[in-house]
């Protein structure tokens, strides 16, 4: 990604080069040859210095010695590989990247299949039922993170928070007063509830949109070869919306990993640091206990890590330069 | 197609639960804000609120410096989507309809540039933005935000301008007009709606950026909404209704804007950078 953006094939600096030509007018035939460059110019000079320097300074940070004292009488200590190896060694940060993956694991299949279920059932409603769902899910889809966060902490607080009580009274009477955030597994149910519930909107309705492009000829088809409901869903419908639910599933992944908003708001990474995903472990280490340096080195191998798991779908992407996008 | 009776209960039944879902977390924030304390802190949740009481939104208006900080959330949104807007608009209109070597390349590396895992480079910024001396100011904020909203903005324009039918620019250019001048004269108008919802999602994105104004800003004269959000609850303990306000408060521009463009912000996300 680093190499990427910041230099995209046929990259900025190559068309930099060539646009400081001398300064007499350019003849009409070459002025036209210059003029996307010339019009592309300012967004990719804004997107590589802004995206690119910070890219580039992480790495650097990620090499030195930088702490408090450091940080505060300007320091540069350069200290190799340290913190690598000192990462890389303990097995803090495996459970944070393993916890990290479930997470997104967890998330992006409860989002995928939820969506799509209900993407599927915004199809199959009247016209009545759709939009008031539509409605619904717009309205959960447009919460801002922290304003949907506070409102989570709100539904699921140990006292008057509505879902101790519906628990109460629906015969669970140890939750009447149950503290969500007291232990590693009822504050990710809580972040999980949260996000799925944010996310679901996005999948379902860009899924229905899709289902309505399907050309009704297929199903046609389908039923005349006597294809019940399940066997057209098979054969026509998730054959149809596969490239969908793909791209889908790497958007949701990059997401849900770096779901920095919601974790840090609802808990700060708590109870006891159990909570913290990569991005919010890298953000306590880093600014939290004032080791910069490491910090850095743990926000570059969650980029890798993000790279790793999304490789596969950037291939794609960066192979759809090949064929007309 | 007729359906059996139970063929049609199970969908409507299912749905109207998935609504209850989706809707109740806003409504009860909705409702809390606006419930007397008693009614909030009831053994039994008191589920429509019954007498009106605004005193949760003057506590939350009356917090330390909240005007300071809606300014301060609202200019640095605006004009970051803005400024995108226009950096975008004449790349955007170059993607969708010149062809010249290095094009696809450009649209690739504007799509990963859209997935740049800003979250994680807090860091690195904090100490750019620290050298540079501008640490508590709106501008970073601004500049980094435009980036972050650009490649969406750039990417979603182009699917606006590309679905602009190429005939109606032809004959402007046959009437007389530049190309410049059909650009502005035709194809803008028609890009009205695609431009509201573009700037709607960048709106979105920058309205609730977290991250980097709290590494940014420690003072609370230049921190944004989010922030303060996140933190009222630790000042205002468990005071729920005037957290309730001040969420409603900070979430009532985006959902009046994305429902009101909801179609068009739907069907915009649809054809323009979130493509299948």
């Amino acid at each position: 990604m680093t190499v990427q953006t910041e230099r995209p094939p046929s990259g900025p600096t190559e068309v930099l080069t060539t646009l400081e030509g001398p300064g007499e007018p350019p003849a009409r035939g070459r002025a036209a040859a210059l003029a996307p460059y010339l019009l592309l110019l300012p967004p990719v000079a804004v997107t590589v210095l802004f995206l690119g320097w910070p890219m580039v300074k992480n790495a650097l940070l990620s090499f030195q010695n930088l702490n408090m004292r450091q940080l505060i009488q300007h320091l540069t200590e350069w200290n190799g590989v340290d913190n690598y190896q000192e990462i890389l060694g303990s097995s803090d940060f495996w459970r944070v990247t393993g916890r990290s993956i479930a997470f997104t694991g967890v998330n992006v299949v409860l989002i995928m299949v939820l969506g799509t279920l209900v993407g599927l059932l915004l199809a199959r409603l009247g016209r009545r039922m759709r939009v008031t769902l539509l409605i619904g899910l717009v309205l959960a889809w447009a919460m801002p993170v922290i304003a949907a966060t506070t409102v989570y902490q709100w539904l699921f607080a140990a006292r008057f928070g509505v879902v101790n009580w519906v628990l109460d009274k629906a015969g669970f009477h140890s939750m009447a007063e149950y503290n969500w955030t007291g232990s590693q597994l009822s504050t990710f149910f809580v972040i999980t509830v949260l996000i799925v519930w944010q996310s679901i909107p996005f999948v379902a309705i860009n899924l229905y949109a899709a289902t309505t492009t399907i050309p009704k000829e297929l199903y046609e088809a389908a039923s005349l070869d006597g294809a019940g409901a399940w066997k057209s869903f098979t054969s026509v419908t998730l054959p149809y919306l596969r490239p969908f639910l793909f791209a889908t599933v790497f958007l949701e992944v990059i997401w849900v990993f770096k779901a920095f908003a919601q974790v840090f708001a609802i808990n700060q990474g708590g109870p006891d640091r159990l909570t913290e995903i990569l991005p919010v472990y890298a953000f306590v280490e880093g600014v939290g206990n004032q080791h910069y340096g490491m910090g850095a080195a743990i926000s570059l191998l969650t980029i890798l890590i993000l790279l790793g798991m999304t490789s596969y779908y950037l291939r794609i992407v960066l192979k759809q330069g090949e064929d007309e996008l | 197609m007729k359906r059996s009776l139970p063929g049609r209960i199970w969908p409507n039944a299912t749905a109207v639960v998935l609504v209850i879902g989706f809707v109740f977390p806003v409504y009860w924030m909705f409702a809390t804000a606006f419930k007397p304390t008693p009614d909030i802190v009831s053994e039994d949740p008191v589920w429509f609120p019954v007498d009106i009481t605004f005193e949760h939104f003057k506590t939350a208006v009356d917090a330390d410096n909240f005007w300071t900080l809606v300014g301060n959330s609202l200019t640095v949104t605006v004009l970051a989507v803005v400024f995108s807007l226009v950096l975008a608009l004449a790349g955007a209109f170059a993607l969708a309809r010149m062809r010249f070597k290095g094009r696809r390349g450009f649209i690739v590396g504007f799509m990963v540039a859209q997935m740049a895992p800003w979250e994680v480079m807090v860091i690195a910024i904090y100490f750019i933005v620290r050298d540079a001396d501008m640490l508590n100011s709106l501008i970073p904020l601004t500049l980094f935000y435009m980036v972050m909203v650009l490649p969406f903005t750039l990417l979603t324009l182009r699917g606006f301008v590309a679905a602009v039918p190429k005939e109606l620019e032809e004959s402007a250019m046959v009437d007389g007009c530049t190309r410049r001048q059909a650009f502005v004269k035709v194809i803008l108008p028609l890009l009205a709606p695609g431009l509201m919802s573009t700037s709607l999602f960048g709106f979105i994105t920058a309205w609730n950026e977290f991250p980097m104004v709290l590494i940014l800003n420690k003072d609370a004269e230049y921190q944004t909404l989010p922030l303060w959000l996140s933190q009222f609850q630790t000042q205002f303990g468990d005071d729920w209704g005037a957290t309730m306000a001040a969420s409603t408060l900070f979430a009532i521009p985006i959902l009046v804007l994305f429902v009101f463009l909801q179609r068009r912000a739907v069907s915009g996300l649809a054809d323009g950078a979130v493509k299948g």
